[in-house]
């Protein structure tokens, strides 16, 4: 699985923070950053859950 | 038109409905049957307009999703909330009625103190005050009004901690932001109630302007307004938005949480019990979703002709996106009308959805976590000191809730 995010699109909800700490992060304005654009099998239901969640459609998934 | 329902206009229910008596917890009946046998159709509000009513949870999410919408209150079609609300528009012009890119630029200068991690960082700060009020309760006399003595402090504290307000002005913003929501306000005390915190707000940032302090306000002064990215004036709608949005609606979560948990005694043993935070996490998801406090609907107007399901919403049609009874859609929520603090609730709406989605969502939840982690294990033996029957509902609240909430121990 590969994630993309839109920062432009972002409205720093938190909300995938919360869900998967492990793959999103937000920058000094609050807006999504990707810690790892690669996440392991682990962190895929999160991952998905996440940009189900996103309120901003911000989140884009490519499953390998 | 291809609508469900071919009423004339005269047949249309009136918006909004009423709930059931004695179900203080769930959404009217009438929604319910909107949501299974008339999913897109119209209602009637307060002006004579018959804006749509939205019911389902994949229709109010594909729609607060779409451009194409507007929170625009300025334009012709938006369905407003009341005659008050329609005419405080103009004073209360801040990114909650803006759409992208003014709504975009505006929201983004206030996104830094609300990400996940600066608001972790209050949470020791957040437990003390809401420590000290509950000393505070149970040093006073019983029985009590947890909304007065409890649930309205805690989100004020807060807020002006975060906004750099002081506590001792709390009276003004506490009277003028009911003013706001009533929606029985006249326009003129909409209006003047709207003007006065503006002011407030106005003079605040010239005093945070001239000695900054490490606060919201300051960093809007000294980042936004002392470059010109901002007036003062604009400013000070973003500071009233903030103060606003997130006082009554904390406030009405703690208060109707309380009440729901106490008449619902397995989940608050579960609640009391539970000894990993992701409990109290998911309990705050599930009361936000189970509660809806913003029972009014999100409000929009079309821009453009939208295709959905099958029907077609012109652009200049208001829209009503009723969130308590997505909230209770089940094909998203299975057995919806059970608060059930083990569901998985994160799917819920009752912050919205779409780029307008709660700003102030991480502090609200916790907020909530800490007062629904704290409140219970502290005062083992709270409980209600009236009938459900004597406890007065906001019906006509812009936010649902209890006036009062009368509690001993
Ligand atoms: C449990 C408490 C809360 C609930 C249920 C709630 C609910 C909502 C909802 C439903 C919206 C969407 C409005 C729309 O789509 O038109 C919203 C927007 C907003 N909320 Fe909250 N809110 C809460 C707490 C807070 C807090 C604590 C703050 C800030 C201090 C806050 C600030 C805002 C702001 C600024 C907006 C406008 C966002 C925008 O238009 O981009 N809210 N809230
Ligand atoms: S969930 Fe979406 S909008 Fe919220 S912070 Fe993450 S990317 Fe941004």
């Amino acid at each position: 699985m590969r994630v993309e995010v839109d920062q432009p699109k972002c409205v720093a909800s938190g909300q995938c923070v919360l869900l998967a700490p492990a793959v999103f992060d937000q920058d000094d304005d609050g807006i999504v950053t990707l810690l790892d654009a690669d996440p392991g099998p682990e962190h895929h239901a999160d991952v998905r859950e996440s940009a189900a969640i996103c309120p901003a459609a911000a989140i884009r998934l490519v499953e390998k | 038109m291809t609508e469900t329902f071919s009423h004339t206009p005269d047949d249309l229910a009136a918006f909004p409905m009423p709930r059931a008596a004695g179900c203080p917890f769930d959404p009217p009946p009438a929604l319910r049957t909107r949501q299974s046998d008339a999913p897109l159709s119209r209602v009637r509000i307060w002006d004579g307009s018959t804006p749509w009513l939205i019911t389902r949870h994949d229709h109010m999410r594909t729609l607060l999703a779409d451009p194409r919408l507007s929170s625009d209150v300025t334009r012709p079609g938006y369905p407003h909330l009341s005659a008050g609300a329609k005419a405080g528009n103009d004073a209360r012009r801040s990114f909650i009625t803006l759409d992208d890119p003014e709504h975009a630029r505006l929201r983004r200068m206030v996104t830094a103190p609300f990400a996940i991690k600066r608001i972790e960082a209050l949470r020791p700060a957040v437990q003390k005050i809401v420590d000290d009020l509950i000393d505070d309760l149970l040093a006073g006399p019983k029985p009590a009004d947890l909304v007065q003595a409890f649930a309205l402090p805690v989100p004020s504290l807060v807020i002006c901690a975060l906004l750099g307000v002081p506590y001792e002005d709390h009276d003004l913003f506490q009277s003028n932001t009911k003013a706001i929501v009533h929606r029985a306000s006249t326009a003129d005390q909409v209006v003047t109630a709207l003007t006065t915190l503006t002011d407030y707000l106005d003079d605040l940032l010239a005093a945070k302007l001239a000695r900054p302090q490490d606060d919201l306000l300051s960093v809007l002064a000294t980042r936004q307004v002392a470059t010109g990215e901002l007036s003062r004036r604009d400013a000070a709608r973003t500071g009233v938005l903030l103060l606003v949005a997130g006082h009554e609606t904390t406030a009405n979560m703690i208060a109707l949480g309380t009440l729901a948990l106490l008449r619902n005694p397995d989940q608050l043993d579960l609640l009391r019990g539970a000894d990993d935070p992701r409990t109290t996490a998911s309990a705050v998801e599930e009361l936000l979703r189970y509660l809806n406090i913003t029972h009014s609907g999100r409000r929009r107007v079309a821009l453009a002709d939208i295709e959905i399901d099958g029907q077609t919403i012109r652009a200049g049609d208001g829209l009503v996106i009723a969130g308590d009874i997505a909230n209770r859609d089940p094909a998203v929520f299975p057995d919806p009308d059970r608060l059930d603090l083990t569901r998985d609730a994160r799917r819920h709406v009752a912050f919205g959805f779409g780029v307008h989605q709660c700003l102030g969502q991480p502090l609200a939840r916790m907020e909530l976590q800490v007062v629904y982690g704290t409140l219970y294990r502290r005062v083992p033996t709270l409980a209600l000191a009236t009938g459900l029957d004597e406890l007065e509902f906001k019906h006509d609240g812009v936010v649902y809730g209890v006036h009062e909430l009368p509690v001993t121990w």
